[in-house]
């Protein structure tokens, strides 16, 4: 068994390597990547999708199929990781924190200071979230920044003061709402007779220029990314500090 | 990344992502330019720019490698919980 791996590595290996020496040379400026494509997104994706920041528009535009996927990849990880976590628990072994301390006296210093941080962290994030358009930023970090508002919230309080606030299904719902929301831009796009993800199709539903549509569908992907990675963010950190078991914990 | 230890193995698979992340990177080349954003009341960005098109590859590829991580990380210690090891050697025993 052992050795058919090692052949089939081996072959692979090889394919792969076979494959390299036609690749372009390192960081060759005459590459067709370089040469062709990516001076191409630089001068046309301001016209074509009214994009300031050329990157949001090629992550959520031009590759838009990637981009999607890459949310679904995220919203697996966190659906896997419950699963792991909350298969039938025997904890013949668990040895990591045998007795969990009950975080209820919690400084008076961290909680004052979380309630002065975290509202502006979310506004942050929304800001982060909503400007992706015209500097870096976009859903991914704007929901990274709302994921971790959360989870300083679960830190400075405890993890029960955060769950009665923002419920696991609430979380689960976000988690599924975002990437959904995501996919029906795609298929709202097909639906009006465009490819999926086409964004233009919308410009009939908005009464914008194609152009416009474009950087309208962009933030609505954008919103949807920055739902699920948030809620992901929380949800993951819900299942790791609690165990699985949603009781107590950090 | 070959240790026995799982703590140690998921900093190695940290390193290892971020490494990958670089490689992408500069697979592109580096340009010293300004970022790739269009100013106000212009149709194009201005000079030399960076590429956009690797940053929003490594955007992705670093997503991934977070999901990637947090995933062995549950594993692991599932697997502490369900065969009190800590040793991958000795986690494999009895498998494939």
């Amino acid at each position: 068994m052992k050795r058919l791996t090692l052949i089939i590595l081996a072959a692979c290996a090889l394919i792969m390597l076979l494959a390299a020496s036609d690749l372009p040379d390192w960081a060759d400026p005459a590459s067709p990547a370089s040469s062709h494509l990516s001076p191409g997104f630089v001068e046309q994706a301001y016209e074509a999708t009214h994009t300031p920041n050329v990157v949001t528009a090629v992550l959520a535009d031009y590759r838009g199929y990637d981009t999607m996927f890459e949310t679904v990849v995220v919203f697996l990880a966190a659906l896997i990781i419950m699963i792991i976590l909350r298969r039938t628990p025997h904890r013949r072994f668990c040895k990591i924190l045998p007795h969990r301390p009950q975080r209820q006296g919690r400084d008076t210093v961290l909680k004052g200071a979380a309630q002065l941080i975290i509202p502006v962290m979310q506004v942050f994030a929304l800001y982060v979230l909503g400007h992706g358009h015209y500097s870096p930023g976009g859903g991914f970090q704007g929901g990274v920044i709302f994921g971790a508002s959360f989870i300083l919230l679960a830190l400075c309080y405890n993890l029960e003061f955060t769950i009665n606030r923002f419920r696991e299904r609430i979380v689960l719902l976000c988690c599924a709402g975002g990437a959904l929301l995501y996919a029906g831009v795609g298929a709202l796009c097909l639906a009006m007779g465009w490819n999926f993800l086409g964004y233009a199709a919308l410009a009939g539903i908005l009464g914008v220029s194609e152009a416009m549509a474009r950087s309208h569908g962009i933030l609505l992907v954008e919103v949807g990314v920055g739902i699920t990675v948030m809620a992901v963010m929380v949800s993951i950190y819900y299942d790791l500090a609690s165990g699985g078991d949603m009781r107590e914990g950090l | 990344m070959l240790s026995r230890t799982p703590v140690k193995l998921v900093i190695g698979l940290a390193q290892l992502s971020n490494a990958v992340n670089l490689l992408i990177f500069t697979a592109a080349g580096l340009t010293r330019g300004k970022p790739p954003l269009v100013p106000f009341d212009a149709a194009r960005p201005e000079g030399i720019v960076s590429d956009p098109l690797p940053q929003a590859l490594v955007l992705t590829a670093i997503v991934i490698s977070f999901g990637l991580l947090a995933f062995t990380l549950v594993l692991f210690r599932r697997a502490h919980e369900e065969l009190g090891t800590q040793d991958i050697d000795e986690m494999t025993e009895g498998g494939p």
